[in-house]
């Protein structure tokens, strides 16, 4: 069997850099609250999507529609028009993570591929089966907190596919349960689809030539004056507890998701898809990722080791690591 | 005005005998009509007190409580999953899910809905209320005019709803243990340490701001959400159930400050000057109410 590479779209140019770089399918979202990565600057116009769709139809790509935060009561419609709007366009899928919203994908569009999203947090073979059984999803992303061992015993208990991560932001706290951004900022990851939003971050440099970074009123990190300053999202903030004496990054440090070295056990494990994160990105990450992952995935089906070098440059803190994926002590 | 006062589940890691004790009181003192009860954050921690509920049960339904079961809200290994599924068996008690793997086993036996389950819209409620959801506690961020819309589909359905007004705000889970990693630890070699910290661990900036705290796998606000003055406006949207979670301090007297504001015989502004004057350990906040900020106080406006 033969995995999917599963590549960020965040615009229309994107898209077509990651089809070309040898995406299998790509995923995207709408200028709207109706996904994840509402950012200013990313995301699809209807146009744009029927572009992108010919686009990546013409080179044997598929294109997922990400439909993956949480209406909230009153604004059903727009999530609604969102779905009917992909279907009418001849998305290849959509990725939801709402029951209403699933269930409205299911009762109106019966053909339309059904995607279960991270942001739906389906952790055990129960939850994924009662997805599948009400909803008849055929593919469920899983959460970025299980080990490739636990992977292939819920691969041999459910009846659809699974997608994981590869590459890319480390999330780490359960996607869909999170309403730090908003305590913080009174943006919502799961209504808005934001996340430490940069309208919100501030660099504030101190008289000692050291920088504070913050989110909203908060202070996220400080880094020296020789130090370079990350971007202040709070699951990758440094902060004080009474057990010790120094700051520390109470969650995760700022690391990037990188399991080109598990590739052969995912795929001996039947992952049938790898998610590449970014769709904030830029076109030259997603054309060196995409590039690299394809021709590490070809590689591994050919029998042969990986070659992924030149991929640390790209992440975070150009640190990387394999996360909860490796061993159940990262818990 | 109307409506029910309950007490949801202790969040953190107590030990036996300091539950057993806060529940004795809150069965012979507190004026709640509904108290959740088990361990919702870490399966680790349930051995502790598995042997006490019977009689924690019974001491709480002979002062006239109505006890509901809570569930785990991580789900993932195979202890856990084990312990869903014979949580769905529970015949003998009202059960509140917090985990989508109960919706699998549920399959339409009556059930509650817990605050973690992302019940933000009325389709879903719908659906889920059609495989026998009785009950729902919203998410604890979403803002008044979300509340409006739920609780007027919560009617049509004929489902209970039940919003947060008192506690630290649940704001994100993990798989990895905070607590254990803060002890340069993980969380199969914790030591319990969670115990340390009956009202949380908390984290503060490194410029000095007190900002979050930690529950073992949970990160809540430091702040307590506190929405007694706006309780009037949410009875006469039609919400009928007020929730206070558990925190370190004399709930029994925060239950009577609420129990007075449901029946009329305060006002908010006196109902929130007798929580201040508790001296309670963290500033109160209601921003989410107000689709603000959630860590942000907004005071109330002259009518």
């Amino acid at each position: 069997m033969r995995p999917e590479l599963i590549c960020p779209a965040g615009t229309p140019a994107a898209l077509r850099t990651a089809v070309d770089a040898g995406a299998d399918a790509v995923y995207c979202g709408f200028k709207n609250a109706t996904n994840a990565r509402n950012f200013p600057g990313l995301n699809f116009t209807p146009e744009e999507l029927a572009q992108g769709v010919q686009y990546a139809h013409a080179r044997g790509a598929k294109v997922l529609l990400a439909v993956n935060s949480f209406p909230t009561a009153g604004r059903f419609d727009l999530w609604r028009d969102a779905v009917d709007t992909g279907a009418r366009l001849g998305v290849d899928a959509v990725i939801v993570a709402d029951i209403g919203v699933a269930a409205y994908v299911a009762e109106r569009h019966p053909g339309l591929r059904l995607h279960l999203s991270v942001q739906a947090a389906a952790s055990s073979p129960e939850a994924i089966r009662y997805y599948v059984r009400e909803f008849g999803v055929r593919r469920v992303v899983l959460p970025r907190i299980l080990t490739v061992a636990e992977i292939r015993q819920v691969k041999k208990e459910i009846p659809c596919e699974i997608e994981t991560f590869i590459f890319g932001n480390h999330g780490l706290m359960v996607e869909g349960r999170c309403s730090l951004t908003n305590y913080v900022t009174g943006l919502s990851t799961n209504m808005d689809g934001v996340c430490s939003p940069a309208a919100q971050v501030h660099y504030d440099k101190e008289p000692d030539g050291c920088v504070a970074t913050r989110l909203g009123d908060f202070t996220i990190d400080r880094f020296g004056p020789d130090e370079q300053a990350g971007y202040p999202t709070i699951c990758k903030g440094r902060y004080h507890v009474p057990a010790r004496d120094d700051a520390y990054y109470a969650f995760e440090e700022p690391v990037s998701l990188n399991l080109a070295e598990l590739l052969p056990q995912l795929i001996e494990a039947g992952v049938e898809a790898f998610k590449i994160e970014g769709r904030q990105r830029s076109r030259a990450y997603v054309r060196q990722v995409v590039g690299n992952f394809r021709k590490a995935v070809d590689q591994v089906l050919a029998g042969e080791a990986p070659e992924l070098a030149d991929l640390v440059a790209l992440t975070e803190g150009q640190k990387q690591t394999v996360g909860a994926f490796g061993s159940k002590k990262w818990r | 005005m109307s409506g029910k006062l309950t007490l949801g589940p202790i969040l953190y890691h107590w030990d036996a005998d300091a539950k057993r004790d806060f529940y004795a009181r809150i069965a012979d003192e507190a004026p709640v009509d509904t108290v959740y009860l088990g361990e919702v954050i870490c399966s680790k921690r349930t051995p502790f007190f598995e042997s006490h509920l019977p009689e924690v049960i019974d001491r709480l339904e002979r002062g006239g409580k109505q006890v509901v079961l809570s569930s785990l809200s991580e789900v993932v290994i195979p202890r856990e999953r084990n312990m869903m599924r014979d949580f769905c068996d529970i015949e003998d008690h009202e059960i509140e899910i917090n985990n989508t793997a109960g919706l699998f086993h549920i399959d339409g036996k009556k059930h509650r809905l817990g605050p973690l389950m992302n019940v933000y819209n009325e389709a879903t409620l719908k659906w889920l209320s059609g495989k026998g959801a009785t009950h729902v506690t919203l998410p604890v961020e979403v803002p008044r005019s979300v509340v409006g819309g739920m609780a007027a589909g919560a009617r049509d359905q004929g489902v209970g709803v039940e919003v947060q007004v008192f506690g630290r705000a649940s704001l994100a889970v993990s798989a990895r243990c905070y607590h254990a990693r803060a002890h340069r630890r993980t969380k199969d070699n914790c030591q319990f340490v969670c115990e340390e910290n009956p009202d949380g661990m908390p984290l503060t900036t490194v410029t000095g701001q007190p900002f979050l705290v930690v529950n073992g796998i949970q990160t809540l606000s430091y702040s307590y959400l506190c929405l007694v003055e706006e309780i009037d406006d949410m009875a006469a949207m039609g919400v009928g159930h007020f929730r206070l979670m558990p925190q370190d301090i004399d709930m029994v007297a925060v239950a009577h400050v609420f129990a007075d504001r449901i029946e009329g015989r305060i006002g908010g502004a006196e109902a929130r000057a007798r929580l201040e004057a508790m001296n309670l350990p963290a500033p109160l906040s209601n921003g989410f109410w107000h689709g603000r900020e959630g860590h942000r106080w907004q005071p109330r406006m002259a009518s």
